[in-house]
């Protein structure tokens, strides 16, 4: 699994899109493929050309969120993988805290974030937000 | 004479900036400078609303406004200007139908066909005439090349078909179905037709008296105008008997407190005010049309689609979609290992704009079993330099999956 740092690393060297997109594409060689009987349409994230589907895990004794997410596009898996680094078992509030925008924009793929872009990327990461804020305000229910 | 893509692509000024290799064309065609300037010079010099003042601003306005209809009547070869109703595109005219005469006309037991091969917009408005009406609805199954199983159409057929509603040409697949066949059929269960014009109106003539049916929607910005400006033509006798089905300016003729009379036709579906710069956009795009040698252009687009049809088939992994004999320049495909959103992207990155996904056709998808197509579609500024740009886009993409 791709880590942030390496991502950020790498894209400073690629300077033509043609390397840049190998590389997501790579990096979308290296997410795991989910379960079958998980890709079910409630898991489906809505508003996408390709399917997505977002399986969260919270696990509150660690208070960490773990991410499996999949996709039929292989690009789309590429920036899964971007997504996943940025977030994957990360508090609920280091990942509303973290600037995902800022993120995109850095590697120029903002575009993929875009509301018109259908490719899911966007109502994705508000399903990971939205969970996290359901995690956090859970984190910091006094316990019963 | 050969029609010259290249100089036509000088008359589009955004075609001649040449950044792009546009093959969105289904999705929206470009502006040519003659429509550009007409819309432009409107709301310089004769900007003013129509049929309400006694001024000579708005006797201008209006004149240009009914000239542009009049313009609309004799390309598609309407009786008169009063079948021809302004709308805002396609969508709105098939709703208008389904509304209007759908609920008037339907009721419990009775039939409204549409087909498997149809844009949402001529399915979704029937939906909603029939959950109001208690009619129901059914729909022609697709043959594997992409035309319309005609004896499953005659099948579902029946006497208690009200309404019949189908597309001139797939905006999916690029297949022109037998109008006038498919209409004589309808007529003989007494049903009436109505055709979803909007990939048809910029490729070919359309004559809607020797098509012979009954409605006739189309969109100006698939056909060199503006948006947010469409047509529903309509048989007279039909239109006379409808409802209005929006009410405000406009659409009156005289408003006491207790009742109103209704405006004569067309007036009586158009209220409020109409999108005249759009209107009189469309009447210079159809000046523009008139102006080119509809068979010269013809064979150019048939041109482009059969180079790109077969130059796409000889390269691996590619898989042609919509293979009737008889097609509008259309070209929907898949590649082996590659999502369609994964080919449009690469193919984005190389300068070159294609539509992917379910072109709004996602009972057509079901139906082919594929997650959506990658289309590529051609107007009359595609040359054969484009197709060849496609040809190697899709090469490259491919050495990326
Ligand atoms: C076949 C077909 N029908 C209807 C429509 C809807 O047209 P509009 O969005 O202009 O109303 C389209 C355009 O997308 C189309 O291709």
């Amino acid at each position: 699994m791709a880590d942030l740092d390496e991502v950020r690393d790498t894209f400073q060297f690629l300077d033509d899109w043609e390397d840049r997109y190998r590389f997501i594409l790579d990096l979308g060689r290296s997410v795991p493929q989910l379960d079958p009987e998980l890709k079910t349409d409630d898991r489906l994230v809505r508003g996408c050309q390709s399917l997505v589907w977002l399986v969260p895990h919270f696990d509150p004794e660690e208070g960490c969120l773990h991410l499996e997410i999949d996709s039929d596009a292989h690009i789309v898996r590429g920036l899964i993988a971007i997504v996943l680094a940025a977030y994957d078992g990360n508090e609920p509030r280091e990942i509303l805290d973290f600037d995902i925008e800022g993120l995109f924009g850095e590697l120029d793929l903002m575009r993929h974030l875009s509301p018109t872009r259908g490719n899911g990327l966007r109502s994705m990461v508000a399903r990971i937000r939205s969970v996290a804020e359901d995690a956090a305000a859970h984190a910091t229910l006094p316990r019963r | 004479m050969p029609f010259d893509p290249l100089a036509a692509a000088r008359a589009f000024p955004l075609i001649d900036r040449g950044e792009n290799v546009y093959l969105d064309n289904a999705a929206t065609t470009q502006k040519p400078a003659a429509v550009l300037d007409a819309v432009r010079r409107y709301y310089e010099t004769t900007n003013a609303n129509v049929h309400r003042a006694a001024h000579a601003l708005s006797d201008a306005a209006t004149q240009a406004f009914e000239s542009a209809r009049a313009d609309v009547a004799r390309r598609i070869n309407a009786r008169t200007t009063a079948e021809v109703v302004w709308t805002r595109g396609t969508t709105e005219g098939i709703n208008l139908v389904a509304q209007s005469y759908g609920g008037s006309a339907l009721g419990p037991g009775d039939r409204v066909l549409i087909t498997e091969l149809e844009h949402h917009s001529n399915i979704v408005p029937w939906q909603i005439a029939c959950a109001r009406t208690g009619a129901t609805l059914a729909a022609a199954k697709v043959t594997p090349e992409g035309g319309i199983d005609l004896d499953d159409f005659d099948a579902k057929l029946d006497q208690d078909t009200k309404i019949v509603a189908f597309g001139h040409v797939s905006n999916a697949l690029g297949t022109v179905n037998p109008v006038r066949d498919l209409v004589a059929r309808a007529r003989a269960v007494d049903a009436v037709t109505v055709v979803d014009g909007a990939q048809a109106m910029a490729h070919f003539r359309v004559d809607v008296q020797e098509l012979g049916c009954d409605f006739y929607a189309f969109s100006g910005h698939k056909m060199y105008g503006p948006t947010g400006i469409g047509v529903l033509y309509g048989r007279e006798e039909l239109l006379e008997a409808m409802p209005p089905w929006q009410a405000g300016g406009e659409m009156i003729e005289e408003v006491t407190i207790e009742a109103t009379t209704y405006a004569r036709l067309p007036f009586k579906f158009e209220a409020g005010t109409p999108n005249i710069a759009g209107a009189i956009g469309l009447g210079a795009a159809i000046g523009y049309l008139e102006g080119i040698d509809a068979s010269a252009l013809a064979s150019h687009e048939d041109r482009l689609l059969r180079t790109a049809t077969s130059r796409l088939s000889q390269v691996e992994g590619v898989r042609i979609l919509g293979t009737a004999p008889d097609k509008g320049p259309v070209l929907s495909f898949l590649m082996d290992g590659g999502h369609p959103h994964d080919v449009g992207t690469l193919l984005d990155q190389q300068g070159i704009a294609v539509r992917t996904g379910h072109h709004c056709a996602m009972p057509l998808m079901q139906r082919l079993d594929v997650p959506g197509t990658v289309r590529a579609s051609f107007g009359l500024y595609n040359s054969l330099t484009d197709v060849e740009r496609l040809v190697a886009g899709v090469h490259k993409t491919r050495s990326f999956l």
